[in-house]
Parts: structure tokens; C-alpha cells; sequence
């Protein structure tokens, strides 16, 4: 691989770790569900990629229905509440019962959500690839610094950050969000104190879902829609959540950006190998860091 | 107010309370004595529905609540200190209270404001956070943060327990004030003084089995009780 460095001009490196921060976006709000959730309510939810996956097709589904420019929005808003709406029936019909049994149990429970959802989308959707037009506002490229850059890249940018505030102050300035955190640790003695824990659980179930939905979303028009993109998001969302530290809402987004970037910036310096890139990273820091980059609240 | 008839609980599959009966009229202080192993926790924790007793029943209020979830039973009026103090290390002292601050409180005369003028060396900690607390800082938040419940009675799991002689007077005076608002309190102690000194009543607990039941004088004369179990 000799010469290989220097054949990388600045402009391109830029271009691809803007790139790269864009699918940072997406993945740092899939994360960020799948770390509160298990933070939290301490459910290794295998099934949070489906509700990304979901979250996709219901995209595409509400924008053809609605048509128009209007379509777009319609289903960036409807997709993910959407999910949620699902996630509120699984988690009352079913995962409210289980908070108590170990994380095997669970793990293999969510498991099985996951073939459900797989078959349910096969037959809702059917195996067809699906895809959703980025609307006018976001088509073509933003000149920054002389790079082009895709306008719909940079609306990602921007809501990744909004998205982030959004966590942070949901998490430190709402009491939902401190009833959260101290149930993280202890949830017996928020118990103890008059506080339904199980409502709590709900409510952050609920929202952890709601950003895999809107994650899907968001993801929507940038691929195609396809059967087992949950399974590549739940891969990756979980490394992530792993190498940030589990529950830890900072370390997903600490983890996306190193996921996002190394994966960016490895396409260019060894396009046939770029698939190692972040997973060789992710084992480094693994190895010297074995529960995470940031406090995990496990 | 409590009313515990013939209880049994069991850890996984050890048996660890054998049929424990007592009783905590409203108003009183009692205690519950005896070593370290011999029960008192757990049956703190099965009065409040953390480790739910197999067999016997549990009256608060004159309502049975044998079996009934935690947080229901806080809402009930009974407000509990574990031993380990368990505070929210991540949130801080003043979070800690607000969090079970209810919109739909019942009229009581608890909230952060009166806790802090109750301790109030916790005024001055309000924004640091709990987990950086000394033990003393600890303990009072937990008993504040039972408080703030507005609960009718308070299980006290050895709130002295560690606890450098100068902290354990204040808490000791502030039970006694606690006392006078009417508070109904059930303290687990290994610290025989002060529970001796603080209690109307007190039981004696050995091996999950109630040894003892009755006044602090009672308790004072019978030698033999407090030789065998309490090792004076």
C-alpha cells in the first residue's frame, strides 16, 4: 500500500470526514436510543433496528401517500411517532412484564422481535427495494470552502446537533429524565420514594424507539430501503453504545463520530478494506478500554 | 399504623424471617434490636414490598398491603431509609429531593425548603452531587428524602451505622423532633443506646424469629434477653 497517503488531497479528505459527520448523524441518533434504552431499562433491545428499519418504510410509505413536497415532512414527523406508537404497545403488552428476568432472557425475547418485524416488513412492504426523493430544498450540492457538498448532508448535520441538545436536555433538566437516571442505578429506591418506575421505563422505551424511528427516517432518502438494514444498524449502533460506554448518551456520541469518521475516512485511504476500518478501531480502543470510552452506568 | 402477623420471607430459596409478628402503634418509637444477620433489614424490606413476604400479612392503616408494590405503599404514607443508604449519586442533594416531589401531593408539611431548615447542612450542598457526599450528608438526605413523601410513618433502617458519635447525636435529636410532629417511626438498630434511649417500645430479633416484644423498661430488667441476644 506504499504512496498511498500521498495521493489524498486535502479537498477530498474534507469533503469525505463532512460525509462521514453526516452518517455520524444518523448513526448517533440510532445509538443514543439503543444506549437509553439499555442504560435505563437495562433491555439489550436487538429489536431497535428493526424500528429503524420500520421507520424507513414508513417514510416511504407516508411520503408516496401524502405526494408532494409536503410528503417529505409529513413522513419525518409521522415515521417516528409511528414507531413509537409501536414500541408503546410492545413495551405495555409485553416487555413491562419482564423488566425483572435476566439479560439473556431478554436478549433472546428481543431476538425474536427482530424476525417478526423482518417477516411483517417482507409482507407489509414486500422484498422490492424502496426509495424516497430528497425534496428540492435539499437537492443538489452547497459550495463550503470550494467543496461541494450535498445540501441534504448538511440538513443532517444540523439536526444531529439539535437532536444531541434535545438528549441532553431531556436527560439533565426534566424530571422525567432525573427519575431516569436515578433509575439507572437504582431503580428499587425510586420506587421506594412513590415514583412508578414502570411508567418511567415506558416513557424512556418509548422515546429510545422513537429516535430508531426517526434515525430510520432520516436515513430514508439518503439509501435504498431495503430488507436487513437492521440488521447492519443494530450491528453498528451496538459497537457503538460499546465502545462509548453503555448508557452513556455522550459516549454514542462519541462512538458515532469514530464509527462515522474512521469509516469515511478508511473509504479513501484503502477503498477495498474500508469495511475494517471502524471495527479494527473500535477493537483498539476495546482492548485498552473494555467498558467503554465514557462512564457506563453498568 | 403497622400491623405485621406471622410472616415468612425467603431470598431466593433461604428462609430467612420465620414467622415475624409486631406491631408500631401511631405516634410510638420502636425498635428492633438485635445482631448483624438477624433479620431486622429484611424485615424492612418486607414491610415495604421489596422482598415481599410468602406467607403472613401486613396491615398499614388497617388496609392490608401484603404483596403490594412499593411505590403504592410510599404513596400510602409509609416512607423508608434503607440501611445502605442508597442515595441518587448521580443527581444532586437538591434533585434528589425534587425528583419525589408530586404534583399531586398530598397537604403535608415536607418539601425541599422545610427539609433544608430540618438539616441544614444540606442547604449549603444543594447543587453537589450525592455521590460525593461523606456519610453523615448521605444519611441525612436519605431520612430527607424519605420525608419529602410526607409520609405517616418512617421505616429507619440503622441510620447510625457508621457514623462518626458527633452526626449520630444530630440525627438522634432530629428522630427525636421527628417524633413530635407526630411521625410514627420503626427503628432497626444494632446501637443499642441511642435505640434504647430514642424507642417507647422495642422487639428483639435472633435467627428471623421475634425473641422479645415490649417496653424499653421490660427490656432493660430481663437480663437474660439482652445477654443472649444482644450480647451486653
Amino acid at each position: 500500500m506504499h504512496g498511498f497517503i500521498s495521493q489524498i488531497s486535502l479537498p477530498s479528505l474534507l469533503q469525505q470526514i463532512l460525509v462521514g459527520l453526516s452518517r455520524t448523524t444518523i448513526l448517533f441518533i440510532v445509538a443514543s436510543g439503543l444506549s437509553l434504552v439499555l442504560g435505563v431499562l437495562r433491555i439489550p433491545n436487538l429489536a431497535h433496528g428493526s424500528f429503524y428499519m420500520i421507520g424507513a418504510f414508513l417514510t416511504y410509505s407516508v411520503a408516496a401517500a401524502v405526494g408532494g413536497k409536503a410528503g417529505f415532512w409529513v413522513a419525518m414527523v409521522a415515521a417516528p411517532i409511528g414507531v413509537a406508537l409501536i414500541s408503546l404497545v410492545m413495551e405495555r403488552g409485553l416487555f413491562c412484564h419482564l423488566y425483572d428476568r435476566e439479560h439473556l432472557m431478554l436478549l433472546l425475547f428481543t431476538f425474536s422481535f427482530t424476525l417478526v418485524f423482518g417477516d411483517l416488513v417482507k409482507i407489509i412492504w414486500g422484498s422490492d427495494f424502496r426509495s424516497v426523493s430528497i425534496p428540492p430544498v435539499f437537492q443538489g450540492s452547497l459550495s463550503i470552502f470550494g467543496l461541494p457538498l450535498p445540501r441534504y448532508n448538511l440538513f443532517l448535520l444540523v439536526i444531529g446537533p439539535l437532536v444531541a441538545l434535545g438528549l441532553w436536555i431531556l436527560t439533565q433538566k426534566t424530571k422525567i429524565g432525573k427519575i431516569a437516571r436515578a433509575a439507572a442505578v437504582d431503580r428499587e429506591m425510586v420506587g421506594a420514594v412513590g415514583i412508578n418506575v414502570s411508567l418511567v421505563f415506558s416513557a424512556v422505551f418509548v422515546i429510545g424507539c422513537f429516535l430508531a424511528g426517526l434515525g430510520g427516517a432520516l436515513v430514508a432518502p439518503t439509501q435504498n430501503i431495503t430488507q436487513g438494514m437492521d440488521h447492519s444498524i443494530i450491528m453498528e449502533a451496538f459497537l457503538i453504545v460499546i465502545v462509548g460506554g453503555l448508557g452513556n448518551i455522550w459516549g454514542a456520541l462519541l462512538g458515532a463520530l469514530i464509527f462515522g469518521l474512521t469509516d469515511a475516512v478508511g473509504i479513501l485511504l484503502w477503498p477495498q478494506f474500508a469495511i475494517v476500518f471502524p471495527y479494527a478501531v473500535v477493537v483498539t480502543i476495546l482492548m485498552f478500554r473494555p467498558r467503554g470510552l465514557l462512564k457506563s452506568t453498568w | 399504623m403497622l400491623e405485621v402477623s406471622e410472616i415468612h420471607t425467603y431470598y431466593g430459596l433461604s428462609h430467612v424471617l420465620f414467622g415475624v409478628s409486631l406491631s408500631v402503634k401511631p405516634g410510638e418509637i420502636v425498635c428492633l434490636l438485635g445482631r448483624n444477620g438477624a433479620g431486622k433489614s429484611t424485615t424492612m424490606r418486607s414491610i415495604m414490598g421489596l422482598t415481599p413476604p410468602h406467607n403472613g400479612t401486613i396491615r398499614f392503616k388497617g388496609i392490608t398491603c401484603t404483596g403490594q408494590k412499593p411505590y403504592l405503599l410510599a404513596r400510602m404514607g409509609m416512607g423508608f431509609v434503607p440501611d445502605d443508604r442508597r442515595v441518587f449519586a448521580d443527581l444532586t442533594v437538591g434533585e434528589n429531593l425534587e425528583i419525589v416531589q408530586r404534583k399531586k401531593r398530598k397537604a403535608g408539611i415536607w418539601n425541599k425548603d422545610s427539609i433544608y431548615d430540618f438539616f441544614p447542612p444540606l442547604r449549603k450542598i444543594d447543587s453537589r452531587r450525592a455521590g460525593f457526599l461523606s456519610g453523615g450528608e448521605q444519611q441525612m438526605l436519605t431520612i430527607g428524602r424519605a420525608l419529602m413523601t410526607n409520609p405517616d410513618m418512617l421505616l429507619l433502617d440503622e441510620p447510625t451505622e457508621g457514623l462518626a458519635p458527633l452526626v449520630v447525636q444530630l440525627l438522634e435529636q432530629q428522630i427525636r423532633q421527628l417524633k413530635e410532629t407526630g411521625l410514627t417511626v420503626l427503628l432497626a438498630e444494632q446501637n443499642q443506646n441511642i435505640a434504647l434511649g430514642l424507642s417507647d417500645r422495642g422487639y428483639v430479633i435472633d435467627n428471623g424469629v421475634i425473641r422479645f416484644g415490649g417496653t424499653i423498661q421490660e427490656l432493660m430488667e430481663n437480663e437474660t434477653i439482652r445477654q443472649k441476644y444482644l450480647c451486653i
